[in-house]
């Protein structure tokens, strides 16, 4: 589902040469936006399929509302693992370990101790917990020369052990009101997870197109040996971003420990495969330097209507799995003929080779 | 210069931050409930009868899979718990491991220290029969727990919980619920766990076989993994596509957690909903009735507590005293009782 799936678009024989008149964001940003049209028209495909299917429920205007909402409150989650998993990739890595760093810092958030401390202590636990493990898989992949692969698969193994250890192997049931209210409320007529994962793509939208942390990123995991070159500490850098990936996994464990009212060791289960997924079918290479955030949540939306669409229609499990491998190399081939295609209209209009 | 204060400065506030958080994490490492009986129950007989006397000395062997599921958890706990019970019982455990082939090479480690006995809980029944016939020729008598070997002689006695019996008693119980309420054509939802086992189909075909006598039939069935987060993402997907229910049924108790919240996140509480296997936090939400939670149907890990307690029956050579029989039988199925408000007191005991 990962590396097989996504095979990789031509990639430039250079990293974009950045043109003279053209600033980079520039580029980066009328780029994607025609990627993403292909998602887009999955997307709007997919509601139509579900209205035509059940018109029935969507005949009434709260149910509509109501599972629009449903539909991002599947996709909060696993957004935010998302936005994480699209860094770590868009420089160059991997983060095979989302899933049980999740488990880690849910289930040490609400192990009956933690607990004691009130749900900041639940909610700083759980972020401490996240970039703790995601700093220690930056060591082993920057520092101790670690392949992201080897290193994440290892987490991945380790810190579930420690969850079912620290657990107790029982389900770690959430009593902080709070922290359980997260997921239960809303705010101005929006699930306040829905804000969560909306202020968490809107910081990483702006941390990958405005700020030299992006930009670093990109360069990083576009050609690694220019970027050292040119200055950059890619290391350092390296280990930040899995630090942001765990950082990002810390949130999901809160969200995920609200929206179940407990954690387990064996929550999040193959988390890094869903959020791997949406980001390579939201145009992120999965060899590095090129994504977007956007892009990315397109794809975790495309995720989450299928599931809504396979629930409402008490379709089963297997088949809405087969349909989501079947999904992923349609996005990545629809973006594959745009992607061509755009190229072509570059190099005719800007004279820019991009093929 | 600036650079370098710039630099400093996030020396110091990231150095903080792992400082406190180290010191945070430390403190957060303890999982002990305040009250005893805040964590799962152990399950032991406390035998009253002539068999409790202690006898001749044996070694039980005992291996189940080193699972994350509360359920798998309470039936490591119970036989430990039980076999301590016995001053008579030496009991020897090794962790099955990963997958059976990991659990079959742990058990030989078991079969060349001679146990009397060996108990377990094979990761899949078929894929273990092998050892159990191996063990049954070596002399060494094995009690299957659960998990069915396809052989007979691969097994001394089995003892298991009864799946297709948990779907007859929860679709009684909501048969009659639907029936008081004067309600002909009941919308009926069903929360199954993992689909690929063979206990989930089992479960939900005596479900559906039992509705159908009455003429009712599952609108919507959803299979979850038996955590709490699956069973509330498919619970969310259910109640959008039902958004009238009279019933539910949810397989098991501990995804159940995430059921209820989802339930209640998305303020329904016009139907009865039924849990499986009777965990602690289940029989306690059934005795306060104040969510749609008003039953749930047995299938307990009390059944390793018994196993235990037969194992050293076998091996002692004795019977039941409660039966005629001079031996203890090949085969024990449990009920799947069905716990209500009324009764849920006689339970509490037996939750996890």
């Amino acid at each position: 589902m990962t590396a097989q799936t996504a095979p990789a678009p031509v990639k430039d024989p250079e990293p974009e040469r950045p043109a003279e008149k053209r600033s980079w964001w520039r580029d980066d940003a009328t780029e994607p936006m025609r990627r993403n049209l292909g998602l887009v028209g999955v997307l709007i495909a997919l509601i139509v399929v579900g209205i035509i299917t059940k018109p029935e429920l969507y005949s009434d205007g709260t149910w509509v509302r109501n599972n629009i909402f449903n539909i991002l409150e599947l996709a909060s989650v696993i957004g935010v693992v998302t936005v994480g998993m699209t860094f770590v990739i868009i420089g160059g890595g991997i983060d095979l370990s989302v899933g049980a760093i999740i488990a880690l810092a849910g289930v040490w958030s609400t192990t009956l101790a933690t607990q004691d401390y009130g749900a900041g202590g639940m909610i700083f636990c759980a972020i401490a917990v996240g970039i703790g493990v995601g700093v220690v898989n930056g060591i082993l992949i920057s520092y101790g020369r670690l392949v992201a692969f080897i290193a994440t698969l290892a987490m991945l193994v380790a810190a579930r052990g420690l969850a079912a250890q620290l657990s107790d192997k029982q389900t770690q049931v959430s009593t902080s009101d709070f922290i359980n209210g997260i997921a239960a409320n809303d705010f101005l007529g929006v699930p306040v997870l829905v804000y969560v994962l909306a202020a968490v793509v809107a910081a990483g939208w702006v941390l990958l197109n405005r700020t030299t942390f992006g930009r670093r990123t990109v360069a990083v995991g576009g050609n690694v040996e220019a970027a050292r070159l040119a200055g950059i500490n890619v290391k350092r850098h390296t280990l930040l971003l899995y630090a942001l990936s765990g950082l990002c996994c810390g949130i999901a464990a809160i969200m995920l420990t609200s929206q179940a009212t407990s954690a387990q060791a064996a929550m999040a289960n193959l988390y890094e495969l869903d959020a791997i997924a949406a980001a390579i079918i939201g145009g992120t290479l999965l060899s590095g330097g090129r994504g977007t955030i956007i892009g990315s949540l397109l794809g975790v939306l495309v995720f989450s209507t299928i599931t809504n669409l396979f629930a409402i229609n008490n379709l089963s499990t297997e088949a809405q799995n087969m349909v989501k491998g079947g999904i992923i190399v349609a996005a990545v081939l629809v973006q594959q003929v745009q992607f061509k295609s755009l190229s072509q209209f570059l190099a005719k209009n800007n004279k820019i080779t991009t093929s | 210069m600036k650079h370098a204060s710039d630099l400093s400065r996030r020396r110091l506030l990231f150095g903080g931050a792992a400082l406190g958080a180290g010191a945070l994490l430390t403190a957060c490492t303890s999982n002990e409930p305040d009250e005893p009986s805040g964590g799962g129950a152990q399950t032991v007989a406390a035998g009253s009868n002539a068999n409790a006397a202690p006898g001749e000395k044996v070694t039980i062997g005992f291996s189940a899979p080193a699972a994350d599921h509360g359920w798998i958890a309470a039936i490591t706990k119970n036989a430990k718990a039980q076999a301590d019970t016995y001053s008579d019982v030496e009991f020897k455990t090794v962790e099955a491991g990963a997958d059976a082939a990991a659990q079959r090479s742990a058990l030989q480690t078991l079969i060349a220290q001679k146990p009397s006995i060996i108990v377990l809980l094979p990761h899949d029944g078929k894929e273990l029969n092998a050892f159990g016939l191996e063990a049954m020729k070596a002399g060494i008598p094995v009690v299957n727990l659960d998990r069915a070997f396809p052989d007979p002689l691969a097994y001394r006695l089995q003892i298991k919980g009864d799946n297709y019996g948990m779907g007859v008693s929860a679709a009684h119980y909501i048969i009659d619920q639907m029936k008081a309420k004067n309600v002909a054509n009941p919308v009926i939802g069903e929360i199954a766990g993992m689909d690929e086992l063979e206990l989930t189909q089992e479960r939900s075909k005596g479900f559906a076989d039992t509705l159908a006598q009455a003429g009712f039939k599952v609108q919507n069935r959803r299979a979850a993994r038996f955590t709490a987060d699956t069973g509330r993402a498919e619970a969310a997907g259910l109640l959008q596509a039902l958004p009238k229910m009279d019933a539910l049924w949810n397989h098991d108790d501990d995804q159940g957690i995430g059921v209820l919240a989802a339930i209640t996140q998305a303020n329904r509480s016009e139907f009865i909903m039924v849990g499986g296997a009777g965990s602690k936090a289940a029989i306690d939400a059934i005795q306060a009735d104040n969510s749609v939670l008003k039953a749930t149907v047995t299938y307990s890990p009390s059944m390793a507590s018994s196993a235990i307690s037969l194992a050293r029956l076998i091996a002692q050579n004795k019977g039941m005293s409660d039966l005629v029989e001079l031996q203890v039988p090949k085969e024990i199925i449990l009920a799947s009782e069905t716990i209500t408000k009324e009764n849920a007191s006689n339970y509490v005991k037996l939750g996890f």
